[in-house]
């Protein structure tokens, strides 16, 4: 259970490898806004994700995107989805079922399922929609 | 059972491939008995698993090729061609067989299988002159107990090393902050060192005997020597030398390639090796050597070599080479040619080099990997290709840059130089948005990294270093970075998709201290920064002024007095500083000294000039002319409906027109007016030099040197109209001459003494420089 753009959602367990806290952050100039960049996890290099830009809500209040992120692997590629705070393992209370059409729409595309855990109803964030970034991305301005 | 069915798939395939080999060794040497157990194991092997797994055909083929061979073994047959085809041919359908339990397709019918078991028991018709291929190998296979692991085992071995080298360092890093006691250090370095020898000989694990990459070679010279009519000796050098697992996949192909060139293409026919006074049969030679942190493998044929003649007219006729540019090549320059693309696909090509197809796509493979390949070799004296590939894949070597602050590496294999540059020197020319750099006399497009990817610019001391890269395919250019660090080999690993998808970076690593380190591609950095990889000499010349039919690219400047003009790019040459007392005038007229050349001057009025000025040196492709102005003020496209709309000029002047660049008035020069007005040709412009009519000498030796200064020859009868009179030793000046305009030439290559101004008459820098000089004066001497 974290808190991302100030919202409860959860991620699955089975699919974090681990929770870090990011103490450095090298940019990756010319990448997606949501690629916050890169930082070291021992000998492996993770590629960081802006949790707030990947749901098109702005970048993050730092953009040196220091503090809490959840280890997942995606493609053989492990990333660390930087979010506002880690709080808790629970076990969630029910299996999970789609997210009605009251939710936000970019809510919905990087969690398309709800769960029930600790008495609240949490969204089930998809780790591989956050990756991709929001959708539409904006032409590429490359100054040549 | 299906672990187990697995295993002897990989196992026979591992044998399938040494066997190859020794079939074609057997063929050569039928009485080495050490082969044909070799042989007779392998099927033996098969027959015994095949019988275990219940696989009935891949017994029966077994089974008879064992029975086979062990007539021949015990002497009952002679191994003759037919019967080493047939004992081939069932090989391949075991392999065919193998390979389709894995796949689950079926592999041919099981009577294609009697043909062949039919063919191995027919005897043979005694048997003519035949052709075939002699493997001369330098050493029998040695078996080695081994173990079979899974590769990403290997793999979380290797980045476990790798983490233990980073903890060792942050340790490391630890003990020198707090003054560590002296009893730890040793201790320390027990470990450092305990370390580094697991790292090596984790890294010796993924390591496997180029063997294997030479395994299935002599089978292939051999059916490609029957297919092509040709005798070919294949001498293989270098087994024992180790290399990546990966690295031997990568290399399989582009190996093959080349292989199947040198026979299919290199080596003569018998008839034509005879006439050429070689030994008829035709040698292949493949060597492999370790050097340093590389492998070089050698691929030497003694066939009739690359026609570099016929691929300097290829690429002339397809544009990918100037005139100019195809005479200053070098043999092994020309020969290089065959891995531009385009020029070794086209078919016809082979026909005319004698071989290339591909060869650009095996080039492109081998640098991905962080390889070279060279090519070498003399017409008819054969071709010497040279693939050097990393040792291993996942290591390479890269120079550190820095550029805004962050921290980058380059692979070094794209890297021709590193040249600082010192400030004040005036090696960088704007042409609006873009720079160049000169370098030894070429002029290179400079790319500014921090621009090109974007990085926010920090303060700081600005680019002062640049390295001249020449990325895989590409032409040449010169990214500009803050600084160059230092070379370090790099354990390199891809990066996530949303990173590559820059199509700036080529993967990531991780610095000494743990911070991680981007890997930049330089093709994808000469992409985003609009630098193409079409032409071969684009780093010569300007690149290809992007053109299309429908516009034209112009370079937009304000002349001395503020206006705004503009100038096709395509005839500026180059932008150039000229510092006044290279300014002289003449009948009225101004030039410049450029390059030991003269040159017209057009966009200066009557203003004495004082200070250096800018000058658009101008060319018609033919002659030049140096336009002065005040600055660049952007390279624009305007279309040709534009140019078409543009309002003629009241009057012939320098302007030819008037048109709208973005809502304002911009006039268009008018080259062919300038040309014609003050071209090197018309006399007028240029200073008159006058010789001796009757010096045969100086007619002969002098007077090009003179007109090629850019000098009008006049004869010396003229006295006192020409600008610069030379006059040979002992010969009385022309009366009332001031020295500036006269010039003495001495036969002795000393001087006569402490006043002796004259000119050794085969000093030619000097008598370069003294033209120019006095060209530049000439005007203001009068």
């Amino acid at each position: 259970m974290v808190r991302l753009a100030g919202q409860r959602v959860a991620f699955p367990a089975s699919a974090v490898e681990s929770v870090i806290e990011i103490e450095s952050l090298v940019p990756v100039p010319g990448a997606a806004p949501h690629i916050a960049g890169l930082t070291a996890l021992r000998s492996r290099v993770l590629t960081v994700i802006d949790g707030r830009s990947a749901l098109g809500r702005g970048s993050e209040p730092k953009r040196n995107a220091i503090g809490d992120a959840v280890v997942v692997s995606a493609d053989g590629h492990p990333y660390a989805i930087a979010v506002d705070e880690v709080e808790d393992v629970i076990d969630a209370g029910s299996e999970s079922r789609p997210a009605s059409e009251a939710v936000d729409a970019a809510w919905r595309r990087v969690a398309p399922n709800l769960v029930e855990a600790a008495g609240e109803m949490l969204l089930l964030i998809c780790a591989d929609a956050l990756i991709a970034g929001p959708g539409d991305p904006k032409p590429e301005a490359r100054v040549a | 059972m299906d672990e187990l069915i697995d295993e002897f798939i990989a196992e026979t395939r591992e044998m399938l491939d040494a066997l190859g080999g020794e079939v074609v060794a057997w063929e050569a040497e039928p009485e080495n008995r050490a082969r044909l157990d070799a042989i007779f194991r392998f099927v033996h092997t098969v027959k015994g698993n095949s019988g275990f797994f219940d696989l009935p055909r891949l017994q029966r083929l077994s089974h008879a090729a064992e029975d086979v061979l062990a007539e021949v073994r015990a002497g009952k047959r002679q191994p003759d061609r037919r019967l080493v085809s047939a004992v081939l041919g069932v090989i391949d359908r075991i392999g065919d067989l193998v390979a389709g339990l894995e796949s689950h397709a079926d592999p041919g019918s099981p009577e294609e299988d009697e043909g062949l078991i039919a063919a191995l028991r027919a005897q043979a018709p005694p048997q003519g002159e035949e052709r075939r291929a002699i493997v001369r190998a330098d050493g029998e296979h040695v078996g080695k107990r081994s173990i079979r692991l899974p590769v990403d085992l290997l793999d979380r071995m290797m980045s476990g090393v790798s983490d233990l080298v980073l903890a060792r360092n942050e340790f490391c890093r630890r003990l020198r902050l707090n003054a560590a006691s002296a009893e730890l250090i040793p201790g320390f370095d027990g470990l450092s060192a305990a370390i580094a020898e697991m790292r090596d000989v984790i890294t010796r694990t993924r390591m496997q005997r180029i063997d294997l990459l030479f395994a299935p070679l002599p089978r292939m010279v051999r059916d490609l020597a029957a297919e092509t009519g040709k005798d070919v000796r294949l001498e293989i050098e270098g087994r024992d030398v180790e290399l990546d697992r990966e690295m031997i996949e990568l290399i399989r192909d582009p190996l093959s390639h080349i292989v199947r060139n040198a026979i299919g293409h290199g080596l003569e026919s018998p008839a034509e090796r005879a006439t050429a006074g070689k030994s008829t049969s035709g040698l292949v030679r493949i060597s492999a050597r370790q050097s340093g942190n590389q492998i070089a493998i050698e691929i030497r044929d003694d066939g009739r070599g690359i026609d570099g003649e016929a691929l300097v007219k290829k690429a002339l006729s397809l544009g990918l080479l100037t005139q100019e540019a195809a005479a200053s090549l070098g043999p092994s320059e020309r020969a290089a040619l065959i891995f531009e693309p385009g020029l070794s696909t086209a078919s016809e090509v082979t026909a005319i080099s004698g071989r290339g197809v591909g060869m650009d796509v095996v080039r492109a493979n081998i640098e991905r990997i962080g390889g070279v390949v060279d090519i070498g070799g003399q017409g008819g004296s054969g071709t010497r290709i040279t693939l050097r590939v990393p040792l291993t894949l996942t290591i390479i070597p890269a120079l550190g840059v820095s550029a805004a602050g962050g921290h980058y590496a380059l692979p070094r294999s794209a890297i021709e130089e590193i040249v600082r540059l010192r400030p004040g020197a005036a090696a960088i020319e704007h042409v609006g948005g873009a720079r160049f750099v000169t370098i030894r006399s070429r002029r290179i497009p400079l790319v500014s990294l921090a621009e090109t990817i974007g990085a926010a610019a920090a303060d700081g001391p600005g680019e002062c270093d640049l390295v001249l890269l020449r990325p895989a395919g590409g032409a040449l250019y010169v990214l500009g970075v803050d600084a160059v660090h230092d070379h370090e080999d790099l354990v390199i690993k891809p990066a996530a998709p949303a990173v590559m998808a820059t199509g700036f970076y080529a993967g990531t690593t991780i610095a000494d201290d743990g911070s991680p380190v981007l890997l930049l591609d330089p093709p994808g950095i000469a992409a985003a920064a609009g630098i193409g990889s079409d032409a071969v000499e684009s780093a010569v010349d300007f690149p290809v002024a992007h053109s299309n039919a429908d516009s034209t690219t112009m370079v937009l400047f304000r002349t001395r007095l503020g206006a705004r003009r503009m100038a096709p790019l395509s005839a500026v040459e180059r932008i150039e500083d000229v510092p006044p007392e290279h300014i002289g005038e003449s009948g009225g007229r101004r030039h410049v000294t450029l390059d030991e050349r003269i040159l017209p001057l057009a966009g200066i009025g009557d203003e004495s000039i004082d200070a250096p000025i800018r000058i658009l040196r101008l060319t018609d492709g033919v002659s030049q002319l140096a336009f002065g102005f005040g600055e660049v003020i952007d390279i624009v496209r305007v279309g040709a409906a534009e140019v078409a709309a543009a309002r003629p000029a009241p009057r012939p002047g320098e302007v030819v027109s008037i048109a709208l660049v973005g809502g304002e008035q911009v006039e268009i020069l008018d080259l062919h007016f300038l040309f014609s007005a003050l071209g090197t040709g018309a006399g007028a412009a240029a200073p008159s030099c006058a010789l001796e009519a009757g010096d045969p000498w100086m007619q002969t030796f002098l007077r090009p040197i003179v007109e090629a200064a850019g000098y009008r020859v006049v004869d010396a009868s003229d006295i006192g109209t020409a600008d610069l009179h030379i006059i040979s030793e002992g010969e009385a000046p022309p009366a009332d001459l001031p020295a500036s305009r006269t010039l003495r030439l001495r036969g002795d290559p000393e001087p006569a003494g402490r006043g002796d101004r004259s000119i050794y008459r085969y000093d030619r820098s000097a008598l370069i420089a003294a033209l120019s000089r006095r060209a530049g004066k000439s005007g203001g001497a009068r």
